[in-house]
């Protein structure tokens, strides 16, 4: 009697087109919002049918900085809180393409936050997804300029006590055209604002709200990542459009969502454009037309 | 290559030695300068923002240096060539970034118009007290290549050798200038575009797939990757294999950071210039670089007319140090002067060189204004004793 030996099934990973599979397993830990939010910006990328290789991610430092060596595009892991400007300067370069920038709250908000507030009020082509854990999680979970009042870390044992920022506000009130905030449970919302904010021309910014189960959930005894996507489930307020003044996130209350800001405002390149024609008129070439050779 | 006529001011101008950089970035293809205003460099930043509209560059004042560094970066891999200018302050802050410009082997220029530091300083008056954050300033090993001009002509030509090293070694450069040359005005001769040698950038020849962003098993310089093309590279500050990847161990570290640093001390033949007068039957040889060279002119005529046998060599680049050539003459010499606006930094370099071979002097200044050429003739005077 033989035996037919059957070939074991050879099926690729869904996202294999967009991943740098020989860079997998990846360092992130068991249930962390990474792998949706990548899952997300993934499928927002194909859903948009651009050319893959337009597009452009550049990270910062931390646990989403690694994110740019994962994603099989043009990708830039940089210095801590410089994401930002590097994008600029390379959206500057090549404003033809898509720049991403996927980085923490840490690295944006913190170290970058003035690279951030000043992009945005220039209204720089780019978007922003910043995954907030509400801590920094790569170098050991301390406090971050997003932990809650009364949240522990590692650097605030006893309880947080700053203000924290509130980042739709922040992004809004600096300039941001298309401002959204979801939870990694959100995958179907985050896609699409994910793939709005890619769309949008001018500084988009979406907020992802993220489980980290090994340091914010065991530090604040959360329990596990299910958890929290359960937390996020039970406590998540969808709220487009609210007033951001309002949306702050308070240790362990609920979680206003949903897409806050979506305006029209002419971007950095259309304003250069738009003042040197003003001033040298027919003489003055736009820029962006011809790109990448001096 | 030549440079594009379009980009050129030809001709014989009164320039300070600010705007002859600034002319000297533009005439080498400059399309991207992000800067932070800071005296005595702000000169730089502001000739480049009215130059560049109708040449089809793009200026952008940063929020800061932090910014302005990261930002040519990603311009410079956006296919631009581009730069920035600083002073003191904002060179510290800078040296982040410059740190990721080595490890990424990014072509960039970078002008440093020094003042007196630390801190704030000497904001309006000159120093040449970088020349060792130049060489040290950013964290981890690496090594460097600065220019330093003496004048305005030499500003504008180390603008466009600058960018020319940047492309040909696939680093940043440093032009470390100071107060003096960048507010000092004279007659800067531009000439025509095709007498301007530029040297463009290298990218792969192979198509995506094959390339990798750090191949230096095959390349003597890694070519280039160019962003858009398909190429869908990585790279990272972090340290890394050829395919652009973090790797996390020893022997990767040995690896990258050594042939980064190769890179620079494979070529310093042809990367160190000197200028040379003199040298050959000297007893003693003046070393100095930027306007210290100029300073001590008159202290060196002095000494000859005294029967002195002095030679001289400027430094047109600091770093790297040309150490072979300080070894051949310590042991001809009776002395060698280094004459610095810093209280002994690029001396200390000399001194090493010498190795006891002959008396080493330092003519120091803490900086504010130049020499008194008296302090060094006098040194001169003593060294010949």
């Amino acid at each position: 009697m033989s035996v037919e030996i059957q070939q074991p099934p050879t099926e690729e990973h869904p996202k294999e087109k967009l991943l740098r599979m020989d860079r997998i397993p990846h360092i992130w830990c068991p249930t962390c919002g990474l792998g949706t939010t990548i899952t997300a910006m993934a499928t927002a990328l194909e859903q948009l049918e651009l050319d893959l290789n337009d597009v452009a991610v550049v990270s910062g430092i931390g646990c989403t900085g690694r994110v740019a060596g994962y994603m099989k595009l043009d990708s830039f892991h940089t210095t801590h809180g410089r994401s930002v400007p590097f994008a600029l300067g390379l959206h500057i370069a090549r404003p033809d393409m898509k720049t991403i920038v996927f980085s923490g709250d840490g690295d944006l908000i913190s170290i970058g936050g003035n690279h951030f507030i000043h992009t945005a009020r220039r209204n720089v082509d780019m978007t922003v997804i910043c995954v907030n854990n509400f801590i920094y999680a790569m170098t050991g979970g301390q406090v971050a300029p997003t932990t809650p009042i009364t949240a522990r870390s590692s650097t605030s044992p006893y309880g947080n006590y700053e203000h924290p920022f509130n980042l739709p506000l922040l992004a809004a009130s600096s300039g941001a055209v298309y401002v959204a905030r979801w939870t990694a449970l959100h995958i179907r919302r985050l896609t699409t604002a994910i793939k709005e904010a890619i769309a949008k021309p001018g500084f988009s910014f979406v907020e992802v709200i993220a489980p980290c189960s090994t340091l914010y959930a065991r530090l604040n005894k959360l329990g596990s990542g299910l958890d929290l996507m359960k937390f996020y489930h039970d406590n998540s307020v969808i709220k487009h459009g609210a007033d951001l003044r309002e949306v702050d996130i308070d240790f362990q209350t609920k979680i206003v969502v949903g897409k806050f800001v979506d305006i029209e405002k002419p971007t950095y390149i259309e304003c250069l454009n738009e003042g040197n024609k003003r001033v040298f008129g027919d003489k003055y070439k736009p820029y962006g037309v011809d790109h990448g050779d001096s | 290559m030549k440079a594009k006529s379009e980009n050129v001011l030809t001709g014989a101008h009164y320039l300070d030695g600010n705007h002859a950089s600034a002319e000297g970035a533009i005439a080498a293809g400059c399309k991207f300068f992000a800067g932070y205003p800071i005296t005595p460099s702000t000169e730089i930043a502001e000739r480049v923002a009215r130059r560049f509209p109708l040449i089809g560059g793009v200026f952008i004042q940063m929020e800061d240096e932090l910014a302005s560094m990261a930002a040519i970066l990603g311009a410079a891999w956006g296919g631009r060539k581009s730069m920035s200018c600083t002073s003191g302050p904002g060179f510290s802050l800078m040296m982040e970034n410059f740190g990721l410009g080595i490890m990424l082997e990014t072509p960039c220029v970078l002008v440093n118009v020094q003042r007196g530091g630390p801190s704030t300083g000497l904001p309006t008056l000159p120093g040449q007290a970088d020349m060792m954050q130049a060489r040290w300033g950013s964290h981890g090993d690496y090594e460097i290549i600065a220019l330093a001009p003496d004048s305005p002509q030499e500003s504008f030509e180390l603008a466009i050798h600058a960018f020319n090293l940047s492309e040909k070694y696939r680093t940043p450069v440093l032009v470390m200038t100071d107060e003096c040359v960048g507010h000092m005005t004279e007659k800067v001769v531009i000439p025509p575009a095709e007498e301007i040698d530029l040297v463009e950038r290298l990218y792969t020849e192979k198509p995506p797939g094959e390339a990798q962003p750090f191949e230096w098993s095959n390349y003597d310089i890694p070519p280039m990757l160019p962003v858009g093309k398909g190429y869908k590279f990585h790279i990272t500050g972090l340290t890394h294999d050829e395919r652009g990847y973090p790797i996390i161990n020893a022997e990767a570290q040995d690896e990258n950071v050594r042939r980064v640093s190769d890179k620079i001390k494979r070529h310093t033949d042809d990367i160190i210039w000197l200028e040379e007068k003199d040298t050959d039957d000297a007893e003693i040889i003046m070393m100095a670089y930027g306007i210290s060279s100029r300073v001590m002119q008159p202290a060196i005529a002095r000494a000859k007319q005294d029967g002195i046998k002095v030679g001289q060599i400027k430094m047109v680049t600091v770093w790297p140090f040309p150490e072979k050539r300080v070894r051949e003459l310590a042991g001809k010499v009776k002395a060698l002067i280094m004459v610095e606006m810093n209280l002994g930094q690029v001396y200390y370099e000399m001194e090493r060189c010498a190795a006891g071979k002959c008396q080493t002097l330092l003519v120091d200044h803490a900086g504010g204004t130049v020499h008194n050429p008296e302090v060094i003739y006098n040194a001169i005077k003593e060294a010949a004793k």
